[in-house]
């Protein structure tokens, strides 16, 4: 692990000003940054432990919402009262995600931080645009059997792994940050983004800025929901596809759907035109394979990850009408619903 | 690469790394406060090992994917490979050594012996600590939320069916076969 520099401030405005420099890295639950210190692959200079700061609460807001605190983490989060109640779709998703020990330690804004990656830019002795820019990729026309089917470039083909991201994105949360230039709100949708020519950007964090809470609006969509995580093992593994699905009916309509997908993108992937085929219809698998077939437009395999796009097809479907149904949520019960 | 550099601030640039600095940390082990000084890159896990000397807590993958490392920080099991220490100061830790002792085994303990739940037994100590926190936790009831619960510890030896009786006997959620 390269050497650096530890500060470890009490205050936001006091982390932000140490974590402008280039150099710098936020340092929360570690679960994935000091993973990759270790690997060589981040190596700043100066760490800033932000685990002082005072982010964890989980509070209501005047507006109805729920606000989760940058430095909860995601057990905490998950096992919360008011999310386990309201925002079941939330729970479910971070429950998905890792393991009990993972959870324990990792933060939600550190959910977020999480680098969008593949093995490849784990491994530095292949090439990755991501790590090195300009250095090539080494998963296209490689391994790729877990890579991106959705919005990938000819730099980067990697997904972002979060769970808990994908439901964030279809209840439409916002991100708080605190910066040089002052706080901001980023809306879910514009966090994190496609690789195009910049793959080594995850999101959109201006240099140092800082999470420090996320916010749900007050509809969480609690009766109608599910969080679907297709992976090559039942517990314990990143998502090669997952589906978030948020729907509102009424008298036996849908008046309003979310879908989110996980596993498929350099960033939780929705379309609004996808969505909006269902407003007014009744549940049913017609008008499901319409929507997965809108989701999936533009969808591309890399050749070991073909089967990702018939995966999520099916997912979509499936998804959709356990939301429809009310089925309760379970990342505990294994059998198809 | 242990690559020894530090921050020139002003300019941004790596140079010339100061003698390797150390910082002073306070922690609860097994119920012993212990004041220390270790190096900021220094994990959890490390330093239990390398410098405490319990190496009850096993380095299986070094990356928080295998749960050989598991410990309790505050009563929470956490990979203690991927806590670097001095991000904990003021905390307690719980490892393998403060649950139980040869003569006086813990219940899992006595529960992994009696229920055979282990072979090569690398993995065991992080399995009692994670079932320890999953106690503490109180989410698991059932043997499927048991296998869920239970994921993040790996067992190259398959022990799993055994595993899951042994936690399930100290949980006393279910009837003895």
């Amino acid at each position: 692990m390269i050497r650096f520099d530890y500060q470890r401030p009490d205050a936001t405005a006091e982390a932000v000003a140490a974590g402008r420099g280039e150099h710098a890295a936020y340092l929360a639950g570690g679960t994935n940054l000091v993973d990759l210190m270790k690997e060589n692959v981040a190596r700043p200079l100066q760490v800033v432990d932000i685990n002082r700061l005072p982010l964890k609460a989980i509070e209501a807001r005047e507006n109805g919402g729920l606000r989760l605190g940058a430095l909860a983490s995601n057990a905490d989060t998950a096992y919360h009262e008011e999310v386990q109640a309201r925002y079941p779709l939330l729970a479910s998703a971070i429950l998905a995600g890792a393991s009990p020990q993972l959870r324990n330690a990792a933060t939600n804004g550190g959910n977020l931080n999480q680098r969008t990656r593949c093995y490849y830019f784990y491994d530095t002795d292949t090439p990755c645009n991501k790590r090195n820019p300009g250095e090539g990729c080494g998963a296209i026309g490689g391994v790729n059997r877990i890579h991106a089917i959705l919005g990938a470039s000819d730099q980067c083909i990697a997904t972002h792994p979060s769970d808990m991201c994908v439901a964030l994105a279809a209840l439409e949360a916002e991100v708080q940050v605190s910066g040089p230039d002052g706080d901001r709100t980023i809306p879910f949708a514009d966090y994190h983004r496609l690789p195009g020519d910049e793959p080594w950007r995850d999101n959109t964090l201006r240099p140092g800025e800082l999470v420090t809470a996320i916010d749900l609006p007050a509809e969480g969509f609690a009766s109608n929901c599910t969080y679907l995580k297709l992976r090559d093992r039942l517990s314990y593994a990143f998502a090669l596809v997952s589906v978030a699905v948020a729907m509102k009916l009424e008298d036996g309509e849908i008046a309003e759907a979310r879908v989110a997908l996980g596993g498929v993108a350099h960033k939780p992937w929705r379309v609004p035109e996808a969505e909006q085929l269902l407003r007014g219809e009744r549940p049913g698998e017609d008008a499901f394979r319409a929507v997965a077939e809108a989701l999936l437009k533009g969808a591309v395999g890399q050749g070991e990850n073909d089967f990702k796009i018939g995966l999520a097809r099916r997912a979509i479907v499936r998804a959709l009408a356990q939301a429809a149904a009310g089925t309760p949520q379970s990342q505990t019960d294994k059998r198809i619903a | 690469m242990n690559e020894a550099v530090t921050l020139d601030r002003a300019a941004g640039q790596r140079v010339a790394a100061d003698p390797i600095a150390t910082l002073p940390l306070t922690l609860t082990i097994n119920g012993e406060p212990r004041q220390l000084e270790v190096a900021p890159w220094t994990s959890l896990l490390d330093l239990l090992r390398d410098k405490l000397d319990l190496t009850g807590s096993k380095k299986g993958c070094d990356h928080g994917q295998c749960g050989a490392c598991t410990v309790l920080i505050d009563g929470k099991r956490m990979n203690s490979c991927l806590k670097l220490a001095v991000t904990l100061d003021g905390c307690e830790v719980t490892t393998i050594e403060g649950l139980g002792q040869p003569d006086n085994l813990h219940p899992l303990q006595a529960a992994f012996v009696e229920h055979d739940a282990f072979q090569c037994g690398y993995c065991t100590p992080g399995q009692i600590c994670s079932a320890q926190g999953l106690i503490n936790e109180g989410h698991a009831k059932t043997r499927d939320e048991v296998r869920e619960q239970m994921s993040g510890n790996l067992c190259r030896c398959g022990a799993y069916p055994n595993i899951a009786d042994a936690v399930l006997e100290v949980l006393g959620t279910e009837k003895k076969a």
